[in-house]
């Protein structure tokens, strides 16, 4: 029943067995013990294991798998590159965007894949496109002030 | 040699250290966590709110591939496992103790709640765990429920507990009955309320998580759970349930993805994997999933209240009477019989001089889930009523709620309230004054006419809260009904090159103690932040704990790392005045150098530190080598931050749908030691007091005992989209007068803050269609009938 899936992950190319069933964030933590993507709820509504496929953000406990064969994945510990955080994790920091850190690897992949598609985010355009992950610390005040100001160091970096 | 610029990292938004791990997916959460030989558990847990147990058969599920073992009720019953504590005791009126059903760590006859544990199943995987539940039978005796809070009393409901009569847990009462009875007698005007504080789903997004294991080595447990007090929990588990001493049981609370209070209980998960991991030989590892957690982790709130306040003829409150009927759930919680009682009524003198309280608390066991304590426990529960009976006098005796709030306002300090508390100090007028100020009360006539000219109905409402904090002294809070002492420790251990180790017996779960207590340490020792390394949550390493609640960290855990720096500064000073060949009254210490005063003799921080290690030229004869010291604080009082809290909010009459337009915080923390950290704490707990207020609740099916509100699809958790941008300000603040930094604590303050300023701007703009009084959560759905049926009216 197993599958053979080969596929990217942060850039390295990962041939795997996976059974059918296996999720994709299962898949990430637990094949591949990359345990920065989170699980923080039972019905797609928390943001936690956020990742980006073929650099869109997606949820990926609602993927199999197997249905990232072929595809390039991006978790959270792709996003700094030799030791240099990326623009938006960067934002996270500088704003105090994170407390427990629980949802941060979600919020900041939602976040950066939001802001690589529409640089110039209104406040309350970002409000709305967080929809999809929650955050019980921070009120989401910092992290709303750090998706804006990683959007401008996005910017100001391509 | 000049002395170094005096370091000023006390009082400076320092980034924090703890970020960069977090940012690159490299935190370490329970679950993270994976032990050589991993099995994993998972829970069976009640379909019913009340049902006896008549047969589980566990046969096909036994022979289920990858199974390792199930265990259930009366297998932890035969082996003499204990039930869990409660940690507070409570008296009712009559002088007699509250009633403490047993709460075994799994159900055995009986189950009393949907969710509550019957076996655990552990396999080599998560799924086969899963697939071998689905094959254990189970018969359960149904029986009828008790759910609601306000008539769980009543007579003729079931009872939750055979041994409980009429399900009351306690009957408390505080204060003084006589005068607050007198004062109402003769009072001008008497303003009346009924307070719903709904029932509320803590919802940390990281869901509870233990990874146990047993040692056949040293005959010993190690248990990673996600929790905000390791020690408290190795205390509970070792001394009350399993019969261990503590030494055999090692409890880690690794990175630990926010708590709001649902993260203090010793819970039966908990228990169970540590006593199963013994029986199968293997760490066993068990997550919530985030239904369970909704069905498992401890509720907050659910008070029904009546509460009165009486006035005389020059607007001064002369008494309030309270009577609360509070759900402690199917089973007492570790700290649930305190929520409602000792950290409740002792803070409904609020900020004003009200000279007779009374209050009477009722506790009722339901087929619900445990309650207990929620971001503010019991404060967010008397500051909502405190708050709400001050602005609705206001409305009924037409004057300004502002006006009424400083004809009432405590001005001298100390204050001895007549609930038992003494504000040591405090400035409520400042914060009030600055408050409007940020929140352009003066302009909001303009803004509520133009409101007007859209077809909007705007409002404003205010709420200055007092919150105790600091948990506490441990004499009182023995006197009071606590079985454990509420102190912190910490240790300082300075290495041989002049680094720092703390080990403190506060924990982190997203407060970011790793860089508050490090900016503490290295002001104070003059050396460089980076430095000091902060160690938290393991009860193997650091000397004792009593953990994180109560907005306590920095006023109760940063008081004994500055204890202990106190000895390592002094024996550092002996050192120094060896080496300088001076007296240690000599030697003075600053930005990290020990100089013989008015001289230019100095030696350095690491000039000391390393000859403690290397005690080649060291008084031996008079003092041991090395600098490590431990100290244990006790708080004299409890701490009282305070604040003023605006929101303004615009309210669509078509569809009853409100927006909060501007909410402005101004809080008296006292010192500061990171004014970054300290307003995000207040950001979150904004969010959470806004969530109550407008979002959040907790519903069970009133007949059945079934959670309906049981996931984030049925349980309205605020997004970004539902929450306003604040404007918070850290007011210069009084400082606290008796901890060594001045600090009071800032955990819970929006939390318990906002509910009130939210309703009370709500019905203000309600007010000029006649409606009065509206219940939390202000949905659309509710603002719309409130509107419809005054009109109606």
């Amino acid at each position: 029943m197993a599958l053979s899936i080969s596929l990217t992950v942060n850039g390295k190319p990962v041939t795997a067995t996976v059974e059918p069933h296996v999720l994709l964030v299962q898949f990430l933590r637990d094949q591949l013990r990359l345990t920065g993507t989170h699980i923080g709820c039972d019905t797609a509504q928390c943001g936690a294991c956020t990742v980006h496929l073929d650099g869109r953000a997606i949820k990926s406990c609602n993927i199999l798998a197997a249905q990232a064969d072929g595809m390039e994945v991006t978790t959270i510990e792709g996003m700094a590159k030799d030791g240099q955080l990326h623009p938006m994790q960067a934002a996270f920091r500088e704003c105090h965007g994170l407390q427990c850190g629980f949802c941060t690897p979600g919020m900041v992949m939602s976040a950066s894949a939001l802001a690589a598609q529409s640089p110039n985010l209104s406040e309350e355009e970002v409000r709305e496109q967080l929809d999809g992950n929650l955050c019980r610390c921070t009120g989401y005040h910092n992290i709303v002030k750090a998706v804006l100001q990683g959007a401008q160091n996005m910017k100001a970096g391509a | 040699m000049n002395a170094p610029e005096q370091q000023k990292l006390i009082g400076a938004g320092v980034k924090r250290k703890e970020d960069y791990r977090f940012l690159t997916g490299a935190g370490q959460y329970t679950d993270d966590v994976v032990m050589p030989q991993q099995s994993y558990g998972v829970f069976l847990r009640s379909p019913h709110a009340h049902a006896k147990i008549a047969r589980i058969d566990m046969e096909a599920a036994l022979n289920s591939p990858g199974v390792i073992g199930i265990f259930i009720g009366k297998d932890m019953a035969g082996e003499n496992v204990g039930g869990l504590p409660c940690g507070w005791l409570i008296h009712s009126t009559d002088g007699s103790p509250m009633h403490e059903p047993p709460h075994p760590v799994i159900a055995h006859d009986k189950v009393l709640h949907v969710g509550d544990q019957v076996a655990l199943v552990v396999a080599e995987s998560v799924k086969e765990a899963k697939d071998a539940l689905e094959l254990i039978e189970v018969d359960y005796d149904e029986l009828p429920a008790t759910v609601d809070t306000a008539s769980a009393s009543d007579a003729g409901q079931p009872l939750v507990h055979d041994s409980v009569p009429n399900n009351v847990c306690y009957n408390w009462g505080h204060g003084d009955k006589a005068a607050t009875d007198a004062a109402f007698a003769k009072a001008a005007h008497v303003t009346t309320l009924d307070i719903v504080n709904q029932r509320l789903v803590p919802n940390a997004i990281e869901p509870r998580a233990v990874n146990a294991s047993y040692s056949k080595h040293d005959d010993s447990y190690t248990v990673y759970v996600a929790n905000q007090n390791p020690h408290v929990e190795r205390l509970l588990m070792a001394a009350f349930v399993l019969s261990l001493p503590e030494s055999k049981l090692r409890v880690i609370a690794p990175d630990v993805g926010g708590g709001f209070g649902s993260k203090i209980f010793l819970y039966p998960e908990d228990v169970a994997l540590t006593w199963a991991s013994k029986k199968v030989g293997r760490p066993i590892k068990w997550v919530a999933e985030r239904s369970e957690a909704f069905l498992s982790d401890a509720h907050g709130r659910d008070h029904v209240t009546k509460a009165e306040l009486a006035l005389d003829k020059d607007n001064k409150f002369i008494g309030m009477r309270v009577h609360t009927t509070a759900n402690m759930g199917a089973y007492l919680s570790t700290f649930a019989s305190s929520i409602p009682t000792v950290l409740y009524a002792t803070l409904l003198a609020g900020q004003y001089t009200t000279p007779a309280i009374y209050a009477e608390v009722k506790a009722v066991f339901t087929n619900t889930v445990p309650v207990d304590a929620y971001r503010g426990a019991g404060r967010p529960e008397a500051t909502y009523v405190v708050e709400r009976l001050v602005e609705t006098a206001a409305r009924e005796l037409n004057i300004d709620p502002v006006e009424l709030r400083r004809r009432n306002f405590i001005r001298e300090f100390p204050y001895a309230t007549p609930v038992g508390l003494t504000y040591d100090i405090g400035d409520y007028d400042a914060c009030l004054n600055r408050a409007l100020e940020l929140a352009d009360v003066a302009g909001f006539a303009k803004r509520r006419d133009e409101s007007k000219q859209k077809g909007k109905l705007r409002g404003i409402g205010y709420s200055c809260y007092i919150e105790a904090c600091g948990l506490a002294p441990s004499n009182v809070a023995g006197a009071l009904g606590a079985r454990a002492g509420l102190f912190e420790a910490g240790e300082v251990r300075v290495h041989p090159t002049g680094s720092v180790t703390v080990f403190t017996g506060s924990h982190s779960h997203g407060q970011g103690h790793e860089t508050t207590f490090a900016q503490v340490v290295a002001d104070r020792l003059g050396i460089a932040i980076e430095n000091v390394e902060i160690i938290h949550g393991d009860t193997g390493r650091i000397p004792f704990g009593m953990g994180t609640y109560g907005s306590r960290s920095i006023s109760v855990g940063g008081s004994a790392i500055m204890k202990a720096l106190d000895k390592v500064e002094a024996k550092a000073k002996k050192i120094a005045a060896h080496l300088l060949e001076a007296s240690a009254e000599d030697i003075e210490f600053t930005n990290g150098v020990f100089r013989v005063k008015g001289t230019d003799r100095t030696k350095s921080f690491v000039d000391v530190s390393l000859a403690a290690y290397v005690p080649h030229n060291f008084p031996l004869e008079t003092m041991e080598p090395g600098l490590n010291e431990n100290a244990f604080y006790d708080p004299t009082n409890f701490t009282y931050p305070s604040g003023a809290y605006v929101c303004e909010v615009e309210v669509d009459q078509d569809t009853g749908e409100t927006r909060i337009e501007k909410f402005t915080a101004v809080d008296d923390f006292g010192n500061v030691i990171n004014p970054m950290i300290v307003e995000g704490q207040v950001h979150g707990g904004l969010g959470q007091g806004i969530g109550q207020a407008m979002l959040e609740r907790c519903v069970y099916d009133d007949s059945t005992g079934q959670l309906l509100s049981g996931s984030f699809m049925d349980y309205a958790m605020p997004h970004a989209s539902d929450l306003p941008n604040f404007t918070v300000e850290t007011a210069k603040g009084t400082p606290c007068t008796h901890n060594p930094l001045g600090v009071k604590g800032c955990g819970e303050a929006g939390a318990i803050g906002s509910p009130p300023a939210v309703i009370n701007a709500i019905l203000d703009a309600l007010a000029p269609l006649g409606v009065k009084d509206l219940q939390m959560p202000a949905t659309p759905h509710r603002v719309w009938t409130a509107m419809h049926n005054a009109q109606r009216a």
